[in-house]
């Protein structure tokens, strides 16, 4: 019930988008409006926003003019099926990576110390200054006897996004369980081990699921900027620059690769809400 | 086998201090003499910051003693902890929300690698002796505050230990179902002839469990008194009989002659 009532509202939300879209078009000064030269608000006329019905017909069209050429849709599912597997992988990496990180600093506190300060401020480097240094030292490394491939430096980024969150989310969650909690554990003799995975380990999972939502949102952003920043082609990235640059004259088409990257956020969304609901067992607080 | 001429507890010359950063060091506990039978029922009785509860935490290794001795059944604390020579309950139940009450009474034998079978059937068997098989399904948060309660001693009973610590676990209960919490509590040391050290803020109940009351006083935290506790049976009447009251009465007087040196 629960379920089917957010689709529902999903749903709801996303046709208010399109009729608030088209209503500013019906209202809106193909000139925008500004005040002092400065735009306040878009211009409404059809090569700055097309028409919604514009957008969807663009999809089912060839993508260029060209003999042979696909369907946008197919071009667009295609950069989409690519930029979501790098996410994945991102995610996957920066989910173990932060994990892994959390686990560390809850079991030293020196490891604390040491770490917690540089987890904050690695996320204060921009994403464009990392770039050239991923691809600079992903040249020169070989995986399994594999040459580096372009898609390992996005892979890379986006999970040096994703980990963050869980690094931070999961080190609480560690830390959760109460004093007499903690006691019990202690009066059993249990090891360090046996109190990570009786006690700390299900404790976190209502800290660690927030935590992999913003991961999986981090992972998506930082793929699609990282194929920008790096050049990688193939992805819905690399295709919102490509289609833009067509704007001109097919005012459509960039906006068929953003509702790409839109459905692929979603995607991401609904998958990270699957593991939740498996997860649920362990967290009978939240919902 | 129990050897009736080893103590479950013993304390000698029993100091504890904390070191409290700048303010220097507090001392909690000061020269703990005592011995505790086994199958005895001892309460600790004090008002807050004698160390009661700090007396109980260093019998069950949670804390080490600055100075002198501890021997439970003839063992260090360390080694009796390591051999799950006790059971342990807090005024939190402190159960794992997302085990069933059935996990949460198993999770003493899991953690000592006890198998499946015979965990489940152990569980099963605690739950019936504390009142609640019909509960073994349920998630601790489905379960009043008494029936936490009764699940956490279930669990503190899952070793068979010969020794019960027990911080405060009924201060959190209403008067009625802690007065029924009580009377299980005599019935379940009976039954399985356990020791219990049991601490309290409330002087009917330390009365109405124990074999002897050791009152306590703050600022060093010491034994000021140990009052015995000659009733016959527990039963619902006892409450009302007049060695109950005169028991009440030694407690409360002992804890008073306490206080009004500490205010001369």
């Amino acid at each position: 019930m629960v379920r089917l009532r957010s689709v529902l509202y999903g749903g709801a939300a996303l046709a208010v988008i399109l009729l608030l879209w088209e209503g500013y078009k019906l209202v809106g000064s193909p000139q925008g409006w500004s005040v002092n030269e400065v735009r306040l608000l878009p211009r409404a006329d059809d090569s700055s926003m097309p028409h919604v019905w514009t957008v969807a017909e663009r999809f089912t069209q060839p993508e260029i003019s060209a003999e042979g050429s696909s369907s946008v849709l197919v071009a667009v599912l295609r950069a989409a099926w690519f930029s979501f597997r790098i996410s994945l992988a991102g995610w996957l990496g920066g989910v173990l990576v932060g994990v892994a990180l959390a686990v560390l600093m809850q079991r030293f506190r020196t490891a604390r110390d040491a770490l917690l300060p540089y987890v904050v401020i690695s996320q204060t480097v921009p994403l464009v200054a990392i770039a050239p240094v991923v691809v600079g030292w992903g040249g020169q490394l070989a995986v399994l006897g594999q040459p580096w491939q372009p898609w390992m430096s996005v892979a890379v980024i986006s999970g040096y996004l994703a980990f963050f969150p869980v690094a931070v989310g999961m080190l609480r969650g560690l830390d959760s369980p109460g004093p007499a909690q903690i006691a019990l554990m202690q009066a059993y003799a249990a090891s360090w081990w046996q109190t990570l995975v009786r006690l700390r380990l299900p404790a976190s999972v209502g800290h660690l699921v927030p935590a992999l939502r913003l991961a999986a949102a981090a992972s998506v952003i930082g793929t699609i900027v990282a194929e920008i920043s790096t050049g990688t082609r193939g992805g819905i990235g690399r295709l919102i620059i490509e289609y833009a640059q067509a704007a001109t004259g097919d005012p459509a088409r960039p906006w068929t690769a953003i509702a790409g990257a839109a459905a692929l956020g979603l995607v991401v969304a609904a998958l990270v809400s699957a593991l939740d609901l498996a997860l649920a067992r362990f967290n009978p607080a939240g919902a | 086998m129990t050897d009736q001429s080893v103590a479950a507890v013993s304390l000698t010359g029993v100091d504890k201090t904390f070191d409290a950063g700048r303010a220097g060091a507090v001392t909690a506990l000061s020269g703990i003499d005592l011995a505790v039978a086994p199958g005895e029922f001892v309460s600790l009785i004090g008002p807050s910051g004698c160390g009661k509860s700090t007396l109980m935490r260093l019998v069950a290794d949670l804390e080490r003693p600055s100075a002198g001795t501890i021997s439970v059944f003839g063992k260090s604390a360390h080694q009796a902890r390591l051999d799950q020579d006790y059971g342990i309950a807090f005024q939190a139940a402190g159960l794992l929300p997302w085990r069933s009450v059935r996990a949460n009474v198993e999770l003493p034998l899991q953690v000592h690698g006890m198998g499946r079978a015979g965990r489940a059937a152990r569980a099963d068997e605690l739950l019936e002796l504390v009142g609640l098989a019909e509960f073994a399904g349920h998630r601790p948060d489905q379960l009043s505050g008494g029936m936490q309660q009764r699940v956490a001693i279930a669990r503190a009973l899952a070793e068979r230990p010969r020794l019960l610590l027990m911080d405060e676990p009924f201060g959190a209960l209403d008067e009625m179902t802690r007065e029924r919490m009580q009377g299980e509590l005599v019935r379940l040391s009976t039954q399985t002839g356990c020791a219990v050290i049991f601490v309290t803020h409330s002087i009917p109940e330390a009365v109405y469990l124990s074999d002897r009351v050791v009152v306590m006083s703050p600022r060093p935290g010491r034994i000021s008194a140990v009052v015995p506790i000659e009733l016959s049976d527990r039963n619902e009447d006892t409450r009302e009989e007049p060695g109950f009251f005169a028991a009440v009465t030694a407690v409360r007087e002992a804890l008073r002659a306490r206080a009004s040196v500490e205010l001369s």
